[in-house]
């Protein structure tokens, strides 16, 4: 089966060693900051997480949003999914590996990472976030492969998976909601201390998960003739669509929980990201950008010609992600830092080294995902 | 199993390669210039026996290390009934005067690159 | 306390007075409540500072806390603001008690530098949250820093209310000053911060800040606050102090005299 992978056309090796030289090129940056220190990283006193643990964040609810597919599919035999499920744990496995990856590349003593295996320590958020994950991989490599494998020899899968396929759909909230707990339990940051965080990550990440897939499916329509079909994909934009309603009115909670209450220390951060804060203002365009890009998304999406339509589709699945990613990926983590508890404002941009090690994660994850998705479309023969 | 023979084959070269220089070591039967090491001028005896330092100085170190950070125990009770203050400076490095001549030969002949040094600084002939 | 302990206390205080002697003597502690816990005794210590803010004014730009700090734990002069490692230094009063300080509060309290550190707080949330237990505390309160065990993953000092931790962006070995062998430095990568002078306090000395404080103006009072008796148990009892957010429920241990 995973020889599948080795065998393909031109184009498919031109984007596997365009991957590779990226993978190189963040590995070289690596070293470059294993050999130096976080000190080649954008990252302070006042601001001591950034862009890695911002994608890791975003990186869980891509992993989490599997299980959009899971749940309609086993649970309520919705037959249109059963040729994308495969896909979307194959998404879920790539992005949990990019978690893990940019958890490593943030630690200061990465030689150490035992550790927290070592010394398991349960009042710690971040033990449960390790094992939530490291369980929600196995989870994904189990059941996609007895499913897969069942798939292709045409029979129906073992009967005992279908309880772990169960158990992974609370278990993939779960991965989001304690990567949220790592934030929203913090007394020191007052922007993160609300308890429609969870249900917010969640929000969005059940947005650019499907979002995600939607691109990746009228990509493979384009470029293979594997083709999910419009009842699939007309489901996924209904998703993606009311999880993003969802996450907006989440954060109009949150705009209105802090600003008529009107706590310094609440409002400071929103009015840091949103209009500056002591004449620090980086990250402003970047969040009004992502504020009206996924409103504009949203509401487009609400019309159905331009949800039916692949190519509006597409256009408004990137918006989605684009903007999502924005909000977590960059704001949602430096937010919360600034300013810092001693009211200090210390702006962070991420560096040079920082995004090529980045960039090789991605990198990674997308080898990863091309090599499982080209043996699901191999097994399959539709290229 | 496809291209069995050439698979076990391709296994067995590689593998007999990455072990090379320890099959090598032992057809020669040397350990190469395994260093000498000199006792220390003054002091009896090491806070445990010989044997037990050589074979053992890396876990008597961690359990020093956890008794006084982690449990705020600064004094060892070795196997003879004798007390020491646990510290690394001060304690071993007391005897052990020159850590290049006693504590680096044996490391780099091992080739092993303890982390001690990166904080814990040589009390004589401090080099930044 | 009762009366037998004391007289333990005591007992044990002159035991270590001829153990650790000349040191002991120029410190010129006579106060059993110095001595580390001597184990068995019944009630939990309880350190904690008591700082008078005004007395430590009156000394203008005195740095006698920080230098004495930074030569004891070997602690390096990093210029970039952005990657300084900080065990106690000065900040503006309003901006450690920003809810306390107003725009129309005395300009001189307003903008009077008070020394910050780890206020070892009772309840600490960067011990709660560090996934290893690099970070915990001890019995005795203090909020002990293991650096062969962190992992250098900052949650700690996202974790702490007070920006009172520092993380080695960089080796730090090479922008000490003047470097001591009796105290270890630390490596690239793991965060540190006060211990309130562990290592000393297991000797019987104050912490390095309290003793230099006391040699200039003596603004900083140390000691058991478990102890009724203790003079900063009687000086937090009998005045006015306040602690750096006392809202969030960390029980700060570092006591303000505005």
């Amino acid at each position: 089966m995973l020889e599948k992978a080795l065998d393909g056309g031109r184009g498919y090796w031109a984007w596997v060693c365009t991957l590779l030289a990226l993978i190189g090129l963040g590995f070289v940056a690596y070293l470059h900051q294993f050999n130096n220190g976080l000190t080649v990283t954008g990252l302070s006193r006042d601001v001591p997480w950034g862009f890695y643990i911002a994608q890791f964040t975003f990186l869980v609810g891509v992993a989490a949003s599997a299980v959009v597919l899971v749940l309609p599919y086993y649970l309520h035999d919705f037959k249109a999914f059963g040729k994308l499920v495969v896909l979307g744990e194959f998404l879920a496995i790539s992005a949990v590996i990019m978690c893990m990856l940019f958890i490593f590349v943030d630690m200061g003593q990465p030689m150490r990472v035992v550790n927290v295996i070592l010394f398991p320590t349960p009042h710690s958020l971040m033990f449960w976030d390790m094992t939530v994950l490291c369980g929600y991989l196995v989870l994904n490599v189990l059941i996609s492969r007895v499913t897969f494998r069942a798939e292709i020899q045409e029979l129906p899968p073992r009967p005992w998976i279908r309880p772990i396929i169960i158990l992974s759909v609370p278990w993939a909230v779960s991965i989001h909601t304690v990567t949220a707990f790592l934030y929203s339990g913090l007394a020191a940051r007052p922007f993160w201390e609300s308890a429609v965080l969870a249900p917010r990550f969640l929000a969005s990440a059940f947005s650019a998960g499907p979002a995600i897939l939607i691109m990746l499916a009228l990509l493979l329509a384009r470029i293979t003739a594997f083709d999910v079909g419009d009842k699939a994909l007309h489901r996924l934009s209904t998703i993606m669509l009311y999880a993003m309603l969802a996450n907006l009115f989440f954060v109009a909670m949150e705009f209105f929980t802090v600003f008529y209450s009107s706590i310094p220390e609440h409002t400071h951060h929103f009015r840091y990201l949103f209009s500056g804060l002591e004449g620090a203002h980086r990250l402003v365009p970047w969040m009004w950008f992502s504020l009206i890009l996924g409103t504009g998304c949203a509401i487009g999406l609400l019309v159905p010609r331009l949800r039916h339509q692949r190519s509006s589709l597409a256009f408004l699945s990137a918006g989605i992600v684009l903007a999502i990613w924005i909000d977590k990926g960059l704001g949602m983590v430096v937010g919360g830092f600034v300013p810092s508890p001693l009211g200090a404002v210390t702006e962070y941009w991420p560096t040079l080294p920082e995004v090529g090690i980045s960039t090789g994660i991605y990198a990674i994850g997308a080898l990863i995902l091309t090599g499982l998705y080209k043996i699901a479309l191999s097994e399959r023969a539709v290229i | 199993m496809y291209d069995g023979a050439k698979i076990i084959t391709g296994l067995a070269v590689f593998g007999a390669m990455v072990t090379l220089p320890a099959w090598y070591g032992w057809a020669g039967g040397s350990h190469g210039d395994a260093p000498e090491l000199a006792p220390p001028a003054h002091g009896e005896h090491c806070v445990e026996s010989v044997e037990f330092m050589r074979s053992s100085h890396m876990q008597l170190l961690n359990q020093w290390r956890d008794q006084a950070i982690r449990r705020g125990s600064r004094s060892y009770r070795s196997s003879s009934g004798e007390t020491y203050k646990i510290s690394l400076t001060g304690t071993c490095l007391d005897c052990h005067q020159a850590k290049a001549e006693f504590c680096d030969r044996c490391h780099n002949y091992m080739g092993v690159q303890p982390t001690c040094w990166n904080c814990h600084v040589e009390p004589t002939g401090v080099k930044p | 306390m009762n009366k037998s302990r004391r007289d333990f206390l005591k007992k044990a205080g002159m035991t270590l007075l001829g153990a650790s002697g000349a040191r002991f003597v120029i410190l010129g502690i006579a106060d059993a409540e110095h001595l580390p816990d001597s184990g068995g005794s019944g009630v939990r210590r309880r350190w904690a500072i008591a700082i008078d803010t005004e007395k430590c004014a009156s000394q203008g730009d005195c740095t006698a806390c920080i230098d004495a700090c930074n030569a004891e734990h070997n602690i390096p002069r990093i210029d970039n603001p952005e990657e300084e490692i900080k065990w106690i230094w000065k900040e503006r009063a309003k901006a450690v008690f920003p809810h306390q300080l107003g725009n129309d509060s005395p300009r001189t309290l307003r903008d009077r530098e008070i020394p910050v550190l780890c206020n070892h707080c009772e309840n600490p949330p960067c011990v709660r949250v560090c996934p290893t237990q690099a970070t915990w505390k001890r019995d005795d309160g203090i909020v002990m820093m293991d650096q062969h065990r962190c992992i250098g993953c900052r949650y700690c000092i996202v974790g702490c209310p007070y920006g009172a931790r520092s993380f080695n962006f960089r080796d730090p070995r090479r922008a000490i000053d003047k470097l001591r062998s009796d105290y270890p430095t630390r490596t690239r990568g793991v965060v540190e911060k006060c211990t309130l002078c562990a290592e000393r306090l297991a000797i019987g000395a104050q912490p390095a800040c309290v003793e230099a404080c006391e040699a200039t103006c003596g603004a900083m009072v140390f000691g058991d606050l478990a102890n009724p008796d203790s003079a900063i148990g009687r000086l937090v009892r009998t005045t006015l102090t306040m602690r750096r957010k006392p809202e969030l429920g960390t029980e700060p241990k570092v006591h303000y005299k505005l």
